[in-house]
């Protein structure tokens, strides 16, 4: 059993219990340091609370780690949401000239929602996920995570689960945070290809050539939708998801699919293009070897391609959750996913809040007793303390994942400089 | 201050030579001759005739067309300031080019919207300009504007040549043998990157030499941003000039037209008429929002902005708007407290009463066409650009829009960008009162990448594309149906 139940009325009560025990206020506040290397860097970032009651609060900022633990800790907000870093501190800007307090840098953010996949996932609606849709979030993650590595040579890509229905990803390196807005939207731009609203038939529209960026994409696709689409999602397994499906064909296929139908009866239609046999063919080839046709890849993109919301990531001073932050409604924290165990990832075996306050009230394995000796001497007991305590928990695995998320930056900003300062060793 | 432009020719070759050593420019340095203020004012004024050109052209065809190069060749104001393939030296031509791009600065750094729409449409007469030089007028302007983009080996090309040519319509295998290909970071090809048409990788996308111009683009966008931004700083010392301030007010009203944001009907239209309204007086893109909140009780951002800054255009108050929004979403999800918490504020924002309490203005026809296309669940956007054409033509038909209106595509047709509370109000004009007919303009859908690419054994009616004939009928028909509603 790995989720206490969770209620919403409990959070008084158990926020500040989060915030005094577990909160990983040491790597939160070096990840947005990024080492120091800019002056003011952590001090003019952009933080907004959801307090109790709705209450919103804006620009929010702190000169140092221990300003931003205890100002947590006396808020205990409900949400955390992550701004920009700004020309001056936040908490100060009504005192600067007007037009002079702009929002300089901020990491490249995509946000991707379940929500916007309902006219293609027949499972669930809304708010709700289920482990047959959440699938479509893995293949989100895969398509762009490579995308953002091999097309764009970004190096630093954090994924954290929003704690509901989705997705977040935080892409961290230096050139990423220094974007323009235009550079931004180009690069969403680059990733969209399911355009339109509720007015759009047909949201995948291709033609020659075929970008590579397209092929690769429908590589990951192809992996999962057999399992996903055909099966889990039963995308013709009935006439009204049949319908569907054609509804995005081009005319002319669907004219053969009509006398198909007539020879073969409804049943053999579904079943034939189940298989894909239909379009595999010689007949069927022989028709679609007209250039242009790419009805197939179209709609397989159209079920299970990303859709992200350009303007989350357009947004130089667009406001984020933030990684560790708790979903109220759900509980859940927003934790870091680990892409070496995509597949694996389950939503549902995210931690609670209410988990791990639970956990933490448990006594103490001898293994953790024998830890504790060891760190006696190390370092102060505040710390030591809280140390020991999120390790307790289930949320110990992902402070972990963090770590060597930051660790993998401390390590390429030491590269930067070795080979700006051109102490690069080759050869000892 | 006066000076002859007489004088200045005596001032010799070599000088200007310098100052003009290539036909287009980056317009780095400012001018810094006199002149006589009646030049100052035909300078600035042909120059703007020509940049609205340029606009109206950039909406109704492809911005790389023939067609629209056609057209823009033909434009009467182009020939004052340009010389077609650089083929002359022309100094007074180049003259007027420098001079008259600066006093536009002037005119149109004030405001974001102006700015924007000045560096716009700049950028359209640069590409034009561009795109006709000689190519090794090409080569000489990157020299000449040090603009150092490095070309990758022949091995390299070996080894990405399939890469290459599945990136770009335009590339072949003999294209990537034979050409140079350039290595430029992704942050200056952005439109290339945008819209897929160029090969990405490790942050790098790989350029054949004829797609510089893009580049070039861009970073010609990026210079004028910032060159419109310091101008801004220095215009107050200008502006008390007594001489320059009226022009250069003209100047920019100018484009901006009527914007809306004053009502002069403010506080005219009670909430109770809006239902009727909406069937009458409102444009389609409206009608599908208004119609969109009526069913669902909700609207999405994209569509609440649209929606509620056209309804502060068309005269309601502030507390008129909390009240219909208030309403209408109570009946769905959110209940009062909600809606004050969560959506009370983006409406007050809306009319200027938050944050930095700017009066928003309702977008004209353009800004919704071209920004912030819709995508799942959304109302907003354009009906005729942004929707299916089968879609589409059923709506029109239950707005009771003849079928012959609707069939006809593909033509030709001219039209002129309008702003849907201009439709509301010619549309009120027409029904408070008599008089001439409501113009009914309709917004063309070109945009190849919109459309399916595969052709139909019949003609598929496409969003309005109307000739004027057909627009009268169905201005005709429209009036009739306002009649009968």
């Amino acid at each position: 059993m790995t989720t206490a139940d969770y209620d919403q009325a409990s959070l008084p009560d158990l926020l500040p219990l989060y915030y005094r025990r577990l909160f990983p206020f040491s790597q939160y506040h070096r990840w947005l340091n990024y080492g120091g290397v800019t002056k003011n860097y952590f001090q003019n970032r952009e933080f907004s609370f959801t307090l109790k009651d709705d209450i919103y609060v804006r620009y929010q900022s702190f000169s140092t780690q221990n300003e931003l633990e205890k100002e947590m800790q006396k808020m205990n907000p409900y949400k955390i949401d992550i701004g920009a870093v700004y020309s001056h501190r936040p908490n100060q800007h009504n005192t600067v000239k007007s037009g002079s307090f702009q929002a300089l840098e901020k990491e490249l953010v995509f946000d991707i929602d379940m929500t916007d996949y309902d006219d293609v996932r027949s499972c669930c609606s809304g708010a709700d996920i289920c482990p047959k849709c959440w699938t479509l979030m893995t293949i989100a993650i895969r398509i762009l995570d490579r995308a953002l590595r091999d097309d764009f040579g970004f190096r630093h890509c954090l994924w954290v689960y929003s704690g509901r229905r989705g997705v977040h990803c935080w892409v961290c390196d230096e050139a990423a945070r220094k974007l323009s807005v235009a550079a931004r939207s180009a690069v969403a731009e680059y990733l969209s290809l399911v355009k339109g609203g509720d007015e759009t038939v047909r949201k995948v529209v291709l033609s020659d050539p075929i970008h590579p960026f397209i092929t690769e994409s429908l590589t990951v696709v192809e992996n999962y939708f057999s399992q996903y689409a055909l099966l889990g999602q039963d995308i013709l397994g009935s006439k009204e998801a049949v319908d569907k499906v054609l509804a995005l064909l081009p005319e002319d296929i669907l004219f053969l699919c009509a006398t198909f139908h007539m020879i073969f009866g409804v049943h053999s239609v579904a079943s034939l293009l189940a298989k894909h046999a239909l379009m595999k063919t010689a007949f069927f080839n022989q028709m679609t070897a007209k250039k242009g046709h790419y009805f197939e890849m179209e709609i397989m993109l159209q079920y299970c391609y990303p859709r992200l919301d350009v303007n989350v990531s357009k947004g130089v001073n667009h406001l984020l959750k933030s990684p560790f932050s708790v979903h109220p409604k759900t509980g859940r924290i927003s934790v870091p996913i680990d892409l070496r165990e995509l597949d694996r990832f389950d939503p549902f075996e995210v931690p609670t809040i209410s988990l791990i306050c639970e956990e933490l009230d448990q006594p103490k394995t001898e293994e953790e007793q024998d830890d504790n000796m060891e760190n006696e001497n190390k370092k102060e007991a505040g710390e030591r303390r809280k140390m020991r305590d999120y390790k307790r928990t289930s949320l110990a695995k992902y402070v972990k994942l963090f770590d060597n998320f930051l660790e993998e930056m401390a390590h390429s900003r030491k590269g930067e400089v070795l080979k700006n300062s051109g102490e690069c060793n080759l050869n000892p | 201050m006066q000076f002859y432009s007489r004088r200045k020719k005596l001032i010799g070759n070599s000088q200007t030579e310098q100052l003009y050593g290539h036909c287009l420019q980056f317009y780095g340095q400012p001018p810094i001759e006199n002149i006589s203020l009646s030049e100052f004012e035909t300078f600035a004024v042909d120059r703007l005739k020509l940049l609205k050109t340029v606009e109206n052209l950039g909406v109704s065809y492809v911005k790389t067309s023939e067609l629209y190069t056609k057209k823009l060749d033909a434009e009467e104001f182009l020939p004052g300031l340009n010389v077609r393939n650089c083929e002359t030296d022309e100094y007074e031509k180049r003259r007027k080019d420098h001079i008259s791009h600066f006093i536009l600065r002037l005119a149109y750094c004030q405001t974001e919207d102006l700015r924007r729409w000045f560096i716009q449409q700049e950028i359209d007469l640069f590409r034009y300009r561009f795109n006709d030089l000689p190519s090794k007028n090409i080569g000489q302007f990157l020299q000449y504007n040090n603009l150092h983009y490095h070309t990758i080996s022949i091995d390299e090309k070996k080894k990405l040549m399939d890469k290459l040519v599945t990136s770009s319509f335009a590339v072949s295998g003999s294209t990537v043998d034979g050409k140079d290909f350039y290595k430029v970071p992704f942050q200056d090809a952005l439109d290339l990157v945008r819209t897929r048409k160029v090969y990405l990788n490790g942050g790098y996308v790989y350029i054949p030499h004829q797609d510089i111009v893009t580049i070039v683009l861009n970073d010609f966008r990026t210079r004028l941003s910032k060159a419109l931004a310091l101008t801004a700083r220095s215009l107050p010392a200008v502006q008390s000039d007594e001489r320059l301030q009226p022009l250069l007010n003209h100047l920019s009203h100018a484009y901006v037209g009527q914007d809306y944001s004053i009502q002069k009907s403010i506080g005219k239209i009670s909430l109770e008429q809006i239902d009727p309204l909406s069937a009458k007086s409102y444009p389609l893109c409206m009608r599908q929002l208004h119609r969109g909140l009526r069913d669902s009780h909700h609207l999405r951002h994209g569509g609440r902005m649209q929606y509620g800054l056209f309804l502060k255009g068309i005269g309601l108050t502030l507390d008129q708007a909390l009240q219909f929004w208030r309403s209408e979403f109570v009946k769905g999800k959110v209940d009062a407290d909600k809606f004050d918490k969560a959506y009370a504020y983006s409406i007050r924002h809306m009319f200027g009463k938050e944050g930095k309490r700017t009066d928003y203005t309702p977008y004209s026809c353009m800004k919704v066409i071209l920004s912030n296309p819709p995508s799942q669940g959304d109302q907003h956007g354009c009906p005729f650009r942004h929707s299916d054409p089968e879609l589409l033509k059923q709506k029109l038909q239950s707005y009771k829009v003849s079928p012959s209106g609707i069939s006809q595509v593909g033509k030709d047709s001219g039209f002129s960008l309008n702003h849907p509370n201009q439709y509301f109000m010619e549309s009120q004009k027409l029904l408070g009162g008599p008089g001439a007919g409501v113009k009914v303009e309709v917004k063309r859908e070109d945009n190849p990448a919109t459309k399916p690419p595969n052709p139909s054994p019949h003609q598929t009616p496409g969003p309005g594309n109307l000739p004027q004939e057909v627009a009268a009928e169905i201005t005709e028909d429209l009036d009739s149906f306002f009649q009968d509603a």
